[in-house]
């Protein structure tokens, strides 16, 4: 006998699709319908089995579990709450509220993918709209550095290039396409131009077009590789679009000059509205890291890389980025929510946080959790677990727990270490 | 838990004590009579020469939500200096202009605050809206919920539907877990997506063919329809333009006799004036809001310093951003709304603050009703509400008022009211316009007095000759009986409910506003509602 789910919400990046479908029997997912090929996996290849948490690689209850992580939470010094990014918002104010308890560094991954674009816009602020303004309106779409035919299946249908909205009746018929990168992808190649840059080049081609929306003109025939004569067509295009639309991605945020790079973007979308409306997005990657940025943003006024060492919230990426902090051997010890530093960091961070003890939250295996000190195998938000996470234009949206696997969530588990480390 | 917070000179204007001594007897967070108070169990506070008000009712703040967190993230400079550390089981945080959840719930009760109203959320953002919200304790809150642009309302209005209007109103409140029906620039944030606004009542929505006017008149009648608590929360057209005056003043005759509240009245209070400089024109608003007793008006009076402007306006904070030039935040929400924001420094060296800065006390001091007129200070864009304190000794105490005035810019001094009004706002009056009046006018039957049967919300301050000193540093503050403040620091927390308002609807709608979100939004009809099993603390407000 199954059942179906329906308006179910996909976790798995940050486009949060909640059409889907899905058909389950008892505490097994038969079936998904309407998930894009990585949605699928989030539902398809979860291991809904009941685990026991584990310490030093051995099963134990779940209340010897929390007592040896309180341990070394209260052993520590210098502890790091990092990740948050696939978990839900709920859980996330779990984790700030145990990191302003303990005094710990709390960041999440933004600080590896999207915390240039955070530092941009505290520069220069970021005039942005959400994604049905996107499908409704956008006549001009322009994507930089990213590549959601890979990285956000859905996006092209739903939201942007293919999508059907009340001044776009024809979809892509409606639009016209810009697709900037420094190599041919699935993106580029379904635009109606692809502006090919030369690697680190960015910030240099973004400065032309501002000077060009200006109406300077600038040295010589081509900037970054590109010919003049087609960033004039895109400003023109640009001056005269009924809204224009940029997508950003970390071609932008980790090359070069990374936040120059955003800023500088941000300050051309804001220039153009002089002459036509025009916004930008950033295309968040895991279903709930715009979410971090939230929750830490209402708790500690900072979006990432927090401190609470010193009794409150401190801000300074580059020095309380996690990656900054193991490869320092700044951290003593670390917990782990929904995210797999071990197998992403560069090599010296990932090395520290095989020294120090670790208290890894996952629903599923990761290099991270085969290496953790204690392991809490969590419930999937989404899943088997309802909480709520932010879309990448910041737009709230619920996850439905789909089955029933009896597995504790994030938020319980954080809040049974907060009551442990009062004790 | 039994409380007497006994022998105070006691401000209840709802109940017409204006400083007579008597006791407040508390049970269960409730005011109750002496009678029901077993005294030898209750705990005593001895209140013999202090004195004695409700716990203070926020009538507009921008204070949690998608715009308030874009504001925080935006300002990481704002907050340094401005942290306040974690003490006992109490959270830390970051202040400046726009403080961090926790700490804004301490520092409105560390005023005598219990009460507080976020005047700006859109529909679809609502979920986070309520998030922050579960995260800012000792604070009651309701949500007012944007709705002068929404395209399903315009739609109605277009095709002479307004049932359809009302009953898809009902059901947004409900879905938001609202409390009132906000309006911000009628028709212009819409426009604002084709990079144009409104001027003009009867300008056109491109699109729709309807005009701001008729989007007033509809919501106006919807609220009446609806019998909702509070009424229609305006922010009008032409915010901050020296029109504003004159179509404000035309706002308030086309609703003439309705009931409606005109949100920070000082910023729609300008007309033409020589070398750019607005003309400010509180006599002819407060003129008009003194002849219509349906009519209550907050301020959002400015003060002298850093502020960051946040309005659902969006093409106000494009102006602001040309205007002030630096950071700009924009952000189109689908189907309903929009908003910006821009961090800006108000001198009393700026001719244009300075104006803004003696019109807003002109309204104050010309308004002659208190239980009309509410003190705000649109936090945080005319300044932060902390800033409460400073406002109150500028309305007790001409001395002070007439000191600053001197230290403005001379041209904003020139055509000023201000010398000339000698009023000196009472205790009893602070009480009005800072409690018993925007408690009646949200219509919360519990808040704002102390009344048998009142939540025992109580604010306790020493009197002084300094009414800045007095208010920012409360003796004791009570919310719900629980006392979470002593000599204005924050000692304990409790949670805050949430109000909302459930007004029934004809159910029919509900398939037309299904079929309605397959084109209208990029979220599911049945991901959209927040749920009250979603709210940890909630409370529904009758409606009728």
């Amino acid at each position: 006998m199954s059942t179906v789910v329906e308006h179910v919400a996909c976790s798995f990046c940050g486009c949060l699709c909640d059409d889907i479908a899905v058909e389950v029997e008892g505490a097994h997912i038969v079936k998904v319908k309407r998930a894009c090929s990585n949605g699928q996996g989030i539902f398809m290849d979860y291991d809904p089995r009941p685990r026991r948490p584990l310490v030093g690689g051995e099963e134990v209850e779940w209340d010897a579990a929390v007592a040896a992580a309180a341990a070394i939470l209260r052993a520590a010094d210098s502890p790091l709450i990092y990740g948050l990014s696939s978990s839900a918002s709920e859980a996330q104010r779990k984790a700030v509220e145990l990191a302003d308890r303990i005094g710990a560094i709390v960041d999440s991954t933004s600080s590896v993918c999207h915390g240039p674009t955070g530092l941009a816009m505290q520069a220069v602020g970021e005039p942005t709209c959400t994604l049905g303004e996107v499908r409704d309106r956008a006549d001009l779409l322009v994507f930089w550095g990213c590549n959601p035919d890979q990285s956000h299946l859905r996006h092209f249908a739903r939201y942007s290039l293919n999508a059907k909205g009340a001044q776009t009746p024809k979809g892509r018929a409606d639009r016209t396409m810009y697709a900037v990168d420094v190599r041919e992808t699935g993106t580029t190649k379904k635009a109606d131009h692809f502006l090919q840059i030369d690697p680190g080049c960015d910030y240099e081609v973004l400065s032309t077009l501002r000077l060009l929306v200006q109406g300077g003109e600038p040295e010589g025939e081509t900037v970054g590789g590109v010919a003049v004569a087609d960033l004039k067509e895109l400003v023109e295009r640009l001056k005269s679009c009924r809204y224009g639309l940029f997508f950003m991605g970390m071609g932008l945020t980790m090359t070069a000059a990374r936040q120059l790079n955003v800023a500088e973007l941000f300050t051309l979308v804001a220039e153009l509205n002089e002459y036509a409306k025009c916004s930008v997005i950033p295309m968040r990657g895991h279903g709930n890291v715009t979410g971090a940025d939230q929750v830490l943003t209402w708790t500690s006024g900072y979006p990432f890389a927090v401190s609470y060492a010193r009794g409150y919230p401190q801000f300074s990426p580059g020095e309380f980025t996690a990656v900054d902090m193991l490869a320092r051997r700044a951290a003593d010890a670390a917990v782990i929510i929904a995210s797999d530093p071990g197998a992403h960091f560069p090599r010296p961070a990932a090395a520290h946080l095989e020294r120090i003890p670790t208290i890894v939250l996952d629903h599923g295996p990761s290099v991270t959790a085969s290496h953790a000190t204690v392991l809490f195998p969590t419930a999937a938000y989404g899943v088997d677990a309802a909480g709520t996470a932010y879309r990448m234009d910041n737009v709230p949206i619920p996850l439905s727990q789909v089955i029933e696997t009896g597995r504790p969530t994030d938020e319980d588990i954080l809040g049974r270490l907060i009551e442990a480390v009062r004790t | 838990m039994m409380l007497g917070i006994l022998g105070g000179r006691v401000y209840d204007p709802r109940n017409g004590l204006d400083g007579q001594v008597a006791d407040i007897w508390v049970k269960d967070g409730r005011v109750v009579a002496a009678g029901e108070v077993d005294r030898d169990h209750a705990e005593i506070v001895d209140a013999a020469g202090l004195v004695v008000m409700p716990g203070g009712v926020e009538v507009h703040s921008h204070l949690v939500g998608a715009k308030v967190n874009a504001g925080r993230k935006l300002r990481p400079e704002d907050h340094r200096g401005h942290e306040r550390a974690r003490v006992g089981d109490l959270r830390s945080g970051t202040g400046g202009t726009v403080p961090s959840t926790h700490l804004s719930g301490y520092l409105y009760s560390e005023m005598g605050y219990t009460t507080v109203m976020e005047a700006a959320t859109a529909p679809l953002v609502a979920r986070h809206t309520h998030e922050e919200i579960e995260d800012m304790p000792n604070l009651d809150k309701g949500v007012f919920i944007t709705m002068g642009n929404n395209h399903f309302i315009m739609q109605a209005i277009r095709d002479g539907r307004p049932e359809l209007a009302r009953d898809y109103v009902a059901w947004l409140l409900k879905a938001t877990k609202g409390y009132a029906i906000k309006i911000v620039n009628p028709g212009g944030v819409e426009n604002w997506k084709w990079g144009k606004n409104v001027g003009e009542l009867d300008d056109e929505v491109i699109g729709y063919g309807v005009t701001p006017r008729q989007i007033l008149e509809t919501l106006a009648w919807v609220n009446e329809e609806l019998g909702l608590p509070h009424v229609p929360h305006i922010h009008g057209i032409n915010l901050g333009r020296s029109t504003s005056a004159r179509t404000t003043a035309e706002t308030m005759k086309t609703l003439k006799g309705q009931r409606a509240h005109y949100c920070h009245l000082q910023f729609l209070s300008y007309g033409e004036g020589p070398r750019h400089i607005h003309k400010g024109e509180a006599a002819m608003l407060a003129e008009a809001v003194n002849a219509d007793p349906a009519m209550t008006v907050d301020v959002g009076q400015i003060v002298f310093g850093r502020a960051t402007t946040m309005t659902s306006d969006g093409p106000l904070q494009h102006m602001l951003h040309q205007t002030a030039g630096g950071r700009w935040m924009n952000d189109d929400v689908e189907s309903e709304s929009g908003g910006g924001i821009v961090p800006i420094v108000y001198k009393r060296t700026n001719p244009i603050n300075a104006t803004m800065w003696r019109t807003g006390l002109e309204l104050f001091l010309l308004i002659d009703d208190p239980w009309r007129v509410f003190l705000t200070t649109d936090h945080p864009n005319a300044g932060c509400f902390t800033s409460y304190p400073q406002v109150i000794r500028l309305l007790m105490d001409s001395a002070f008022r007439r000191q600053m005035f001197d230290g403005i810019h001379v041209r904003a001094r020139r055509g000023a009211l201000l010398p000339e009004l000698e009023r000196e706002y009472t205790l009893g009056e602070i009480a009005v316009i800072t409690r018993a009046g925007p408690a009646r006018a949200l219509g919360l039957d519990k808040k704002g007095h102390l009344g048998v049967g009142a939540d025992a919300d109580v604010a306790v301050y020493a009197e002084q000759d300094d009414k800045e000193a007095m208010f920012a540093r409360p003796r004791y503050v009570f919310k719900d009986g629980v006392l979470v403040v002593r000599d204005g620091a924050v000692v304990a927390e409790v949670p805050g409910r949430t109000f909302y308002v459930a007004p029934p609807h004809d159910p029919s709608v509900e398939s037309e506003i299904r079929a309605y979100f397959e084109h209208a939004y990029t979220v599911s009809y049945e991901n959209y509602a927040v749920l009250s099993g979603d709210l940890a603390h909630t409370e529904p407000v009758a409606c009728g």
